[in-house]
């Protein structure tokens, strides 16, 4: 067990700055997700915490060492990657005791751990196979087995999941949750699918062009993101946005009134999720003209219109919704996020 | 049939002939003697089986000591083109450097030279090294002339084993050397095997360079070359027919990495 120091970390491949001085600390037996779209430098932070990238400045530091110059080898992390990696010359069983035969560790250690990560996947039954033998899903058990046989300090996911297909993914999600939560392993783990920062993470670093641009609990990351960037990443469907005039310490939302962010002049952004308006009377609501309404299960999705703006709302399924209709909602609130307009950042926050 | 299609079934036609006719002719006399060489219209196949044009053959004087000295060149170039073609196609595969694209090109380049023109200035050098006339000579140039092969077969090796694979072992406790030695090797051994074959290949089968280079201590192929023009025609056809075997035996067997070299999927 030991934590993950990540200072003023910079990377720039020639002229494009892929990380600019990213600093995150991930706490001793912590699950910290990078979530972010391609391209936002959430890979290349992993690999320069790996060591398979050298960073331009900064340090890493694990359990209070730093480790900035030293090779993968001697970092005392194990890893997970996108294709899994099982080597295919090798069987599931020497794959997963790799690590271990590495550090000379003796054979009826490797084969007792080997076996007991094996059980901890469920993958005892393939141990004599080899790669090609296998199924993705298998695979990527191996590839997990193999990293939490090693009983690495720090272990390290760059989108694990992501060549599994929806159902396996979900399954899977939640085995390796129940693991790593019973192994205490500090995890720093990257993804660019919501849904699984948000369900396995403690916390939630959400980058975006090379920056943290938040990081928190997913609960808090959900309901009080900090950019506009973060409301519209997270969540599906995402955060609705509406630019409003605020007019004597009140902004008009249709024919409703909300009060303004003290001290605000001008105009601001209003932000709010889909399923935080609630449907009422019109004289308690704005209008909200339906233009699309896709029955999803849970709820219906209605996208349509208000206050000339676009916007989604989640309304309940028992309440039929066709297009063309004509709504009357009013936000909750508790949940509403005010924006900067210009800056794209939450009113308040730091 | 299709205009295309009769035009591509024509292409493989023409292509075929171009190798096997030759081929087949060449087997033709030689198995069938010299009532087969001579007659005309040649029947399709031998008449009777004639082994004394092989035993002939292989009782020319000297024949054995040069074969011997063939395998000797050729053993000699597998090994220089993989010792130095194989680091090269590792780099061309996993570096990113300025000017690789070029490099690939100029690897091929040394092809583009015939040995005709190199052959008197090469010769000169030679005397002057103390290399002429030796089979390590002959085996230095036939390594130049394989080398491209050796660099590009195996830079398409290495392009076929995941960075992933390397990066994977990084973690997991590998120095580079490390890595290389306990995964990208095993990995890539068949391929490095089938492009070793096809450096003895070329250097087996090659002549021009070997003719110039020696006097003495001539290859098979330059020895025949000087001494075949006076034994009889079928004797001549069943060398040619001994002297391709191994190469058509060898080809065969590595075709599949021939075609990666070009970029062919053929998994």
């Amino acid at each position: 067990m030991a934590d993950i120091r990540i200072d003023a970390v910079r990377k720039s491949f020639g002229a494009l700055e892929a990380l600019k001085e990213v600093s995150l600390d991930v706490r001793e037996a912590e699950f910290v997700a990078l979530l972010g779209p391609s391209g936002c430098g959430k890979t290349t932070l992993l690999r320069i915490v790996a060591g398979l990238e050298t960073q331009s400045g900064g340090r890493v530091l694990i359990g209070g060492r730093d480790v900035s110059a030293l090779p993968p080898r001697a970092r005392g992390l194990a890893m997970v990657f996108q294709n899994y990696a099982v080597f295919p010359h090798l069987t599931v069983a020497d794959n997963i005791g790799f690590g271990l035969q590495m550090t000379r560790a003796p054979a009826d250690r490797i084969r007792r751990q080997v076996e007991r990560a094996a059980a901890l996947m469920h993958i005892e039954a393939l141990l004599t196979r080899y790669s090609a033998q296998l199924s993705g899903g298998q695979r990527q058990r191996v590839a997990v087995a193999r990293a939490l046989a090693v009983e690495p300090a720090v272990l390290l996911m760059d989108e694990p999941l992501s060549n599994l297909d929806a159902l396996l993914r979900l399954e899977m999600r939640a085995e390796l949750k129940s693991v790593l939560a019973a192994a205490g392993t500090t995890t720093l783990y990257v993804t660019h699918d919501q849904t699984e920062a948000m369900g396995l993470a403690d916390r939630i670093a959400v980058m975006h062009e090379g920056r943290i641009v938040q990081i928190a609990p997913p609960v808090e990351v959900y309901r009080h993101p900090r950019t506009v960037f973060v409301g519209g990443f997270v969540g599906s469907p995402p955060m609705n946005f509406l630019r409003l005039a605020v007019t004597g310490g009140a902004v008009q939302l249709g024919t409703l009134a909300l009060p303004a962010p003290a001290g605000r002049d001008g105009a601001v952004m209003l932000g709010i999720r889909p399923e935080d308006l609630a449907l009422v009377g019109p004289e308690d609501g704005f209008g909200f003209r339906v233009q699309v309404a896709e029955p999803l299960g849970p709820h219906i999705l209605a996208t349509g219109e208000a206050a000339g703006q676009m916007m989604r709302v989640a309304i309940p399924p028992d309440h039929p919704v066709r297009a063309g209709e004509s709504l009357h909602l009013r936000p909750d609130p508790a949940r509403i996020t005010w924006m900067d307009p210009d800056s794209g950042r939450a009113l308040g926050a730091s | 049939m299709t205009g295309r299609r009769a035009l591509y079934v024509a292409g493989v036609v023409v292509v075929c002939a171009w190798t096997v006719v030759p081929i087949y002719l060449l087997a033709l006399g030689a198995l069938g003697g010299s009532k087969t060489v001579y007659a005309w219209p040649k029947p399709f196949l031998p008449v009777g089986f004639a082994a004394e044009n092989f035993t002939a053959f292989l009782h020319i004087a000297g024949i054995w000591p040069a074969m011997l000295r063939s395998v000797e060149v050729a053993l000699m170039c597998m090994a220089f083109s993989i010792a130095l073609g194989a680091p090269a196609g590792y780099a061309l595969a996993r570096y990113a450097f300025r000017g690789a694209t070029v490099y690939r090109l100029v690897i091929l380049l040394t092809r583009a030279f015939p040995v005709g023109i190199l052959a008197l200035p090469l010769a000169v050098s030679y005397v002057r090294l103390g290399l002429y006339d030796t089979p390590l000579g002959v085996a230095l140039i036939h390594t130049a002339l394989a080398m491209p092969f050796a660099v590009l077969i195996s830079a398409s090796l290495f392009l076929g084993i995941p960075r992933e694979l390397e990066e994977a072992a990084w973690v997991f406790g590998c120095s580079g050397a490390g890595a290389f030695r306990r995964i990208v090797l095993p990995l890539a051994l068949p391929g490095i095997a089938a492009a070793a074959i096809f450096a003895f290949v070329i250097s087996w089968n090659e002549v021009f360079a070997a003719t110039v280079l020696t006097v003495r201590n001539k290859t098979l192929t330059a020895y025949l070359l000087s001494v075949l023009s006076e034994s009889p025609l079928q004797t001549q056809l069943a060398g040619g027919l001994l002297l391709i075997l191994p190469s058509v035996f060898f080809i065969f067997l590595v075709r599949r990495y021939l075609f990666a070299m070009w970029g062919i999927a053929s998994r």
